[in-house]
């Protein structure tokens, strides 16, 4: 997928315009954060599940090379053929080689954030083979030529309207005058002509939430059920999957499974939770007749050893982004990548380069919401601040931000010289904003008073204010 | 070479070679003992409670319950479910020992063919393997005896179920597994496919808001057979929640 992310702040003016997109936003927040705050209050042990997991991932990640080769060895034994691809090209050409080799001509897509990393649907579009996105989200942003704008909520960014006006303009074999009374109407039209897909589809693209390595399965969460019948149907079944997907045992991916649903959705469980291994057995009277796992690093390997290692815990349930004041502001599509949200301005940069994402890490607040809803507790706005360490470093942070930083850093050390020129500025804006309060507009600050505007200091500063307060304290 | 490339990238971040053969054998002997880590308060009830428990979460995520006390009970149940939702009587069914053992030609009305589902049927039943109370998910593992589209083509998923393989959490179901099966192809215990499934299938992909049906059945209904005498004795002071 190409990203936008250099033009972060272009695409947050953009969104910032777009009323459709700001009201969706508006209309979806609360219910993200509240949902995931019902099931969390139902489940006691919750907090403690939350280490558990983060225990079992570091595990992992700690002896990820055993992992993966216990894992595609019990494929290889249940029939299964792994794939291993360094980079999005190794995965896209193993895709399409099986997909050549049994002559697909139509492929249904289960929901898959890798897919887009891939950029998949491109790739064998070109090469004459037509992919079908089975997610109800992801099928209407197909239509659309949009990317997703969110990990698990596709199009939760589009309104009625704008599904009926797809629906509409792709659909032209149904009826011009049919009415959409309302959101049933919609899902059953998509419903009708997702089934004949599934039944004419000659390969099926799932993504993974976990591979186990005892087992040598993949694992798929969805509630629709499009996944199930993505890699039921067709006579081949692909899974795409990133290396940091392995967990050891069933009773470690049960943990996992007690964390996702409430995370993502406030649910207790998702409603499939699927465990493939394997093609069809001879005896069985439905599955597919192949079974292969693409495995795919695409940079994650750079990131074990560093600071950054953390991250791969991500179980991609999308709580910090549902809870963050960031993306409730600027929408999904503003990172300008596959990833959105506090994970996406942590791993962006890890997989795509800190020069080209620079400005993710950077579009936060540090309020720390992420971290404190992270199943698997990453310290999110820890890893952002590395990130703009090394931006730093590397040369990468504008002139104007570096001579300032420079000036701050400057008066940071010498206290005398800090309280000095604190106390002239809270004096002096406080003597110019006596009347009204506060300030609309300051010379050099247009990019914070556009948005909002400065209340007018009180003319004392903070440590004046202190020192004075604990005189007076004093007998 | 790739696979090389890819554990050999892993290796030098964690500034290792391959591990040495003592840690391999600590990480199998941890595969091999795969132990159960925090198990919630609310999946290790009283077994009568467990059973209800099960039964309150099924209807929490929508799906209906009906229980029977035998399994010559089930065509009644079944005939009657589909009558008061004004549903056909044609049904798909998995050619399941335990549901071809049943009497059905005392509803001569319900039509039946055994086998997989085709994209035409619009009621399914299928048999479950287990169920988990603490979430109210049926475990639905494929074989030649319970063909997976049954689980996703009907608009009406009907699973019948018996009361003693109801376990509290999913390591319990597991563990059953575990012990019960043997995959003839991979020598393992795993089949093709195991879906657990919570409730009938939905999506908020339209506005956020929750619709039922979106790809997967409609509607998810489960007969339950009382077949555990441990898991009755809760409903002494409610013989209602027998009919």
């Amino acid at each position: 997928m190409l990203a936008t992310s250099p033009a972060f702040k272009q695409n947050v003016r953009d969104a910032l315009a777009d009323a459709g997109l700001q009201k969706a936003l508006a209309f979806t927040r609360p219910s993200f954060a509240g949902r995931r705050a019902a099931a969390v209050a139902n489940l006691p042990e919750f907090e403690q599940l939350r280490d558990v997991g983060r225990d079992i991932k570091n595990h992992v990640l700690a002896n990820l090379d055993f992992y993966l080769e216990t894992w595609a060895g019990n494929v290889e034994k249940s029939g299964g053929q792994v794939h291993w691809c360094s980079t999005a090209d190794d995965a896209r050409a193993a895709v399409l080689a099986i997909c050549q080799r049994v002559g697909a001509k139509t492929v249904t897509k289960g929901k898959s954030m890798i897919s887009e990393e891939l950029a998949i649907n491109e790739h064998l579009e070109q090469h004459g083979i037509t992919p079908v996105e089975t997610d109800l989200g992801e099928y209407i942003l197909q239509l659309r030529h949009e990317p997703p704008s969110h990990i698990i909520a596709p199009a939760f960014h589009l309104n009625r309207e704008d599904w009926e006006e797809s629906f509409r303009k792709s659909h032209t074999d149904l009826a011009e005058d049919r009415v959409f009374t309302d959101r049933r109407d919609i899902l059953t039209e998509a419903r009708r002509k997702l089934r004949e897909q599934f039944l004419a589809a000659d390969v099926g693209i799932t993504g993974a939430n976990f591979l186990i390595a005892e087992t040598g399965s993949s694992v798929i969460v969805t509630n629709e059920g499009n996944g199930d019948l993505t890699q039921t149907l067709p006579k081949v079944h692909i899974v795409l999957a990133s290396i940091e997907k392995v967990v050891p045992t069933l009773e470690d991916a049960c943990t996992f499974l007690r964390l996702l649903a409430r995370s993502a959705t406030g649910q207790d469980m998702s409603v499939y939770t699927t465990f493939s291994t394997g093609a069809r057995r001879p005896d069985d009277l439905d599955g597919p007749g192949e079974y292969h796992v693409v495995l795919i690093d695409n940079g994650r390997t750079n990131m074990i050893g560093t600071e950054f290692q953390d991250m791969l815990r991500c179980i991609r349930c999308a709580a910090c982004m549902n809870h963050c004041p960031v993306y409730f502001t600027v929408g999904g599509h503003s990172y300008g990548w596959v990833y959105p949200g506090p994970m996406g301005s942590v791993l962006t940069p890890g997989l795509i380069g800190v020069d080209k994402a620079g400005h993710l890490p950077n579009a936060s607040t540090f309020c720390g919401k992420c971290e404190s809803v992270c199943p698997v507790k990453i310290p999110l706005p820890k890893l952002m601040r590395h990130w703009r360490e090394r931006e730093f470093e590397r040369h990468l942070t504008p002139q104007t931000v570096r001579t300032n930083l420079a000036l701050w850093a400057w008066f940071a050390r010498r206290p005398a010289a800090y309280r000095f020129a604190t106390r002239i500025a809270a004096w002096t804006l406080g003597f110019l904003g006596r009347k009204r309060g506060k300030f609309h507009a300051l010379p050099f600050a247009g990019g914070w008073t556009d948005g909002r505007d400065l209340p007018a200091p009180e003319g004392d500063t903070f440590f004046a204010r202190y020192a004075r307060q604990q005189r007076n304290a004093q007998p | 070479m790739t696979r090389e490339n890819i554990l050999g990238a892993i290796r030098r971040g964690l500034k290792r070679g391959p591990l040495p053969d003592d840690q391999q054998l600590g990480l199998r002997a941890r595969l091999a003992a795969h132990p159960r880590h925090l198990i919630p308060a609310r999946g290790q009830l009283p077994r009568p409670e467990q059973v209800a428990l099960f039964l309150q979460n099924v209807e929490k995520e929508f799906g209906t319950t009906a229980r029977v006390a035998t399994p010559a009970d089930i065509p009644a149940a079944i005939a009657d479910y589909l009558a008061a939702n004004n549903l056909p009587t044609d049904l798909a069914i998995a050619p399941h020992p335990e549901l071809e053992a049943i009497d059905w030609s005392l509803r001569p009305l319900l039509s039946l063919r055994p086998g997989r589902a085709q994209a035409s049927d619009q009621v399914c039943l299928t048999h479950g393997y287990a169920a988990v109370a603490e979430t109210g998910t049926l475990m639905l593992p494929a074989s030649p005896h319970r063909p997976t589209t049954l689980n996703l083509l009907g608009d009406t998923a009907i699973v019948v179920l018996r009361a003693s393989r109801i376990v509290g959490f999913m390591e319990a179901a597991w563990d059953l597994f575990r012990a019960e099966n043997h995959d003839e192809t991979t020598g393992g215990f795993m089949p093709r496919n195991i879906m657990w499934v919570t409730g009938p299938s939905r999506s908020a992909d339209i506005e956020s808001t929750l619709e039922l049906g979106a790809h997967g059945p409609r509607r998810l209904h489960v007969v339950l057979i009382d077949d555990d005498s441990a898991a009755l004795k809760a409903d002494d002071d409610d013989p209602a929640a027998l009919q």
